[in-house]
C-alpha cells in the first residue's frame, strides 16, 4: 500500500476571535509548475535554491505596460533599466520587445553596447559618469541625462576637444507630494535649480536640449504623483519653448510604478491593492496631452520601468531545511534561501509557496536563511502550511534587483534558469564555483605555506 | 506519559480542555498521536504505527513527535509525571 504523505502533528490553541476553527485558511494553490515545467524537476536538474524567469511572463507583463500607455498616448518609448535585471537574455528579451537601454555606470553602458543596443538608444543616468564614460556617451551620440553641475561643466570642457555636439537632458527632482522626496539626483524644480541648468545649457550652444528626465522614487504606490511630476516636466518644456523657442524632444518619467508584491508592513497583499499599468498610465499621459503643446508636438513618452516589468517573471525555488521551535515557543523553518540572494526579503513579505500539496493546517511561521547572521531572515512572519525538511517550495515576484544585487557571501550565488515560450528551461548563468572566486585571487608567495 | 483522562478529540480535530475551558484543534496525524496516547500506547510504538502508514524518516517523525509532545505538554493536556 502506498503511503500517505506526512505532514507534521499540529496542535493550535483556539483564540476567541479567531473563530475559523482551521485558523487563517492560506487561500493559495500549491505551484507545482513554472510555466510548463515541474518545479520538482527544475531543483533536481538544477539544484537548490535556483532562479527561475519566466521568458512568457516577461513578454507578457511587457505588453500590457505598452498597451496600456500606447491607446492612451501616441508616442511611447520603454528604456530597459539595466540595474533591476541585467543578465545578457532578460536584456534581450526587452530590447526585441523594442526596449531601448537605461544605463547608470560605464559598466552598464559597456554591457547594453556588447548587447547590441544602437549606441543612440542608450541614455545614460545617473551621478557618477567618468569622463571616460562621458567622452564615450559624446561620442557615440548616447543621451547623456546630466545630474548635477559638476558633470554639466566636465561635458563643456571635453567639447573643447571633441567635435561634437552630444544629445543632453537634465533629471529634475521635485515635489510631488510623496515622501520621502528624492531630492539627492539631479536639479531641483521648486528652488529653480533646474531652471538654472537648463539656462546654462542653452547659453553654452554646445549641446542639444532634447529631454527632461525624472525619477521620482520607487515602488510609488500613488498614481498621481505620477501626473505631478509629468505637469511639472511639462512646465519646464512649455517654458523652454517659449524662451528659446526650442523644443523638447521627449519627456522622461523614470520608473518607480509598484510591482505586485507586497510592501513590509501592508495589511492588504499588493497584487490587491497596489496601482496597475493603466492607473499610472491614466496620469502620465492625461497630464501630458492636456498640456498646451500644439497637437504636433507631442513630446515622445520615456519610461525607464524596472521592477514592475519583471518581479513577477521571476522565482526562487528553495528547499526546506529545518523546522524548529524558538526559545518562545514560536514555530521556525530554516530554508535554503538567505538574504545574500533574496535582496528584496529587506523590501518585501514575499509571498512563498508549497511546490506540492498541503492541507489547510497552516502555522505562524519565522523563515530563517541559512546563513548564520541574525539578520538572516526571509519572512518575520508568515502563515505557512505544514513543510517537511526536504519540501520544496517557491518564492514569488522575485525577478527585479535580486540578480543584480545579489552577495556572494558564505554561499555561492546559484545558477539562473529562463523557461522559454515553449516551457523549455536555458540556464541563463552559471552557478558560481570555487573557481570562479578563486581566479580573482593572489596570494603572496609568503602566505602560500603554514603549518598547523 | 499519560494524556488527561477527560479529554476527547471530535472527528474533526476539535479538542476541549474542561479544567480549563480551553479549546484546541489538531491535524489528523495529531488526533491520531492523541488518541494513541489516551489508548495507552508508548511511543516506540505510536512512532512505529505513523511510519507504517505515512511517508516519513525515522529521524523526522521523531523531532517532530517530541515538539508536539511538548505543546501537549504546554497547553497541560498531558498529564505530569
Ligand atoms: C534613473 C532610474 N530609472 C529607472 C529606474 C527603475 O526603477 P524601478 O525599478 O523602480 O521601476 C531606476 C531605479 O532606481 C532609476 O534610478
Amino acid at each position: 500500500m502506498e503511503k500517505l504523505r506526512y505532514e507534521r502533528p499540529l496542535i493550535k490553541r483556539l483564540e476567541s476571535e479567531m473563530p475559523n476553527k482551521f485558523g487563517m485558511k492560506i487561500d493559495h494553490f500549491p505551484k507545482t509548475h513554472i510555466d510548463g515545467v515541474p518545479v520538482k524537476q527544475l531543483i533536481e536538474d538544477y539544484g537548490s535554491p535556483v532562479f527561475v524567469l519566466s521568458e512568457a511572463g516577461i513578454r507578457n507583463t511587457y505588453k500590457k505596460a505598452k498597451k496600456a500607455f500606447t491607446t492612451r498616448y501616441p508616442k511611447v518609448q520603454f528604456a530597459w533599466s539595466y540595474k533591476t535585471n541585467y543578465l545578457d537574455s532578460v536584456c534581450n528579451i526587452f530590447h526585441q520587445e523594442g526596449s531601448w537601454a537605461e544605463v547608470v555606470s560605464g559598466f552598464e553602458y559597456d554591457k547594453a553596447l556588447k548587447n547590441g543596443v544602437n549606441p543612440k538608444k542608450i541614455i545614460f543616468n545617473g551621478p557618477d559618469k567618468t569622463e571616460n564614460d562621458l567622452t564615450k556617451a559624446i561620442i557615440n551620440d548616447s543621451l547623456i541625462h546630466i545630474d548635477h553641475l559638476d558633470e554639466l561643466y566636465t561635458i563643456v570642457e571635453l567639447l573643447e576637444t571633441l567635435n561634437k555636439r552630444p544629445r543632453v537632458a537634465i533629471r529634475v527632482n521635485m515635489d510631488t507630494g510623496v515622501y520621502p522626496m528624492w531630492d539627492r539626483f539631479g536639479f531641483n524644480y521648486e528652488n529653480g535649480q533646474a531652471w538654472d541648468a537648463l539656462n546654462k545649457i542653452m547659453a553654452s550652444g554646445k549641446m542639444d536640449l532634447v529631454g527632461l528626465h525624472c525619477h521620482i522614487g520607487t515602488f510609488m504606490l500613488s498614481a498621481k504623483a505620477y501626473g505631478v511630476a509629468a505637469r511639472k516636466l511639462t512646465d519646464l518644456a512649455l517654458g523652454i519653448k517659449r524662451k528659446f523657442s526650442h523644443n523638447i524632444k521627449y519627456i522622461d518619467m523614470g520608473g518607480g510604478f509598484a510591482s505586485k508584491n507586497t510592501l513590509k508592513g501592508a495589511y492588504l497583499p499588493g497584487y490587491d491593492t497596489n496601482p496597475t499599468f493603466d492607473d499610472y498610465a491614466e496620469e502620465i499621459s492625461s497630464a501630458l496631452l492636456n498640456a498646451e503643446y500644439p497637437p504636433d508636438s507631442l513630446p515622445l513618452l520615456i519610461l525607464e520601468t524596472g521592477r514592475a516589468l519583471i518581479d513577477e517573471a521571476g522565482f526562487l525555488l528553495g528547499t526546506v531545511i529545518s523546522n524548529k521551535r524558538s526559545a518562545t515557543g514560536k514555530r521556525t523553518t530554516i530554508i535554503d534561501i538567505g538574504v545574500n540572494i533574496l535582496f528584496t526579503s529587506f523590501w518585501y513579505d514575499h509571498k512563498i509557496t508549497p511546490a506540492q500539496e498541503f492541507t489547510q493546517f497552516t502555522e505562524e511561521t519565522t523563515l530563517y536563511g541559512p546563513l548564520c547572521m541574525n539578520i538572516d531572515v526571509i519572512r518575520e512572519n508568515a502563515t505557512m502550511p505544514l513543510l517537511n525538511k526536504g519540501d520544496y517550495f517557491v518564492i514569488h515576484n522575485v525577478g527585479a534587483y535580486n540578480m543584480t544585487q545579489w552577495m556572494q557571501f558564505i554561499n555561492l550565488r546559484p545558477k539562473v534558469v529562463l523557461i522559454d515560450t515553449n516551457d523549455k528551461p536555458h540556464i541563463i548563468r552559471e552557478g558560481e564555483t570555487m573557481d570562479t572566486l578563486n581566479h580573482l585571487e593572489i596570494t603572496p608567495e609568503h602566505l602560500k605555506k603554514f603549518e598547523l | 506519559m499519560k494524556m488527561k483522562s477527560n479529554i476527547a478529540v471530535s472527528d474533526s480535530g476539535f479538542i476541549f480542555n474542561p479544567d480549563t475551558g480551553e479549546s484546541f484543534t489538531v491535524n489528523p496525524i495529531g488526533g491520531l498521536i492523541i488518541n494513541q496516547l489516551k489508548e495507552g500506547r508508548e511511543t516506540q510504538e505510536i512512532s512505529r504505527l505513523i511510519r507504517d502508514k505515512y511517508n516519513v524518516q525515522f529521524a523526522t517523525f521523531e523531532k517532530d513527535f517530541d515538539d508536539f509532545i511538548g505543546l501537549l505538554r504546554n497547553y497541560s493536556l498531558i498529564e505530569n509525571g
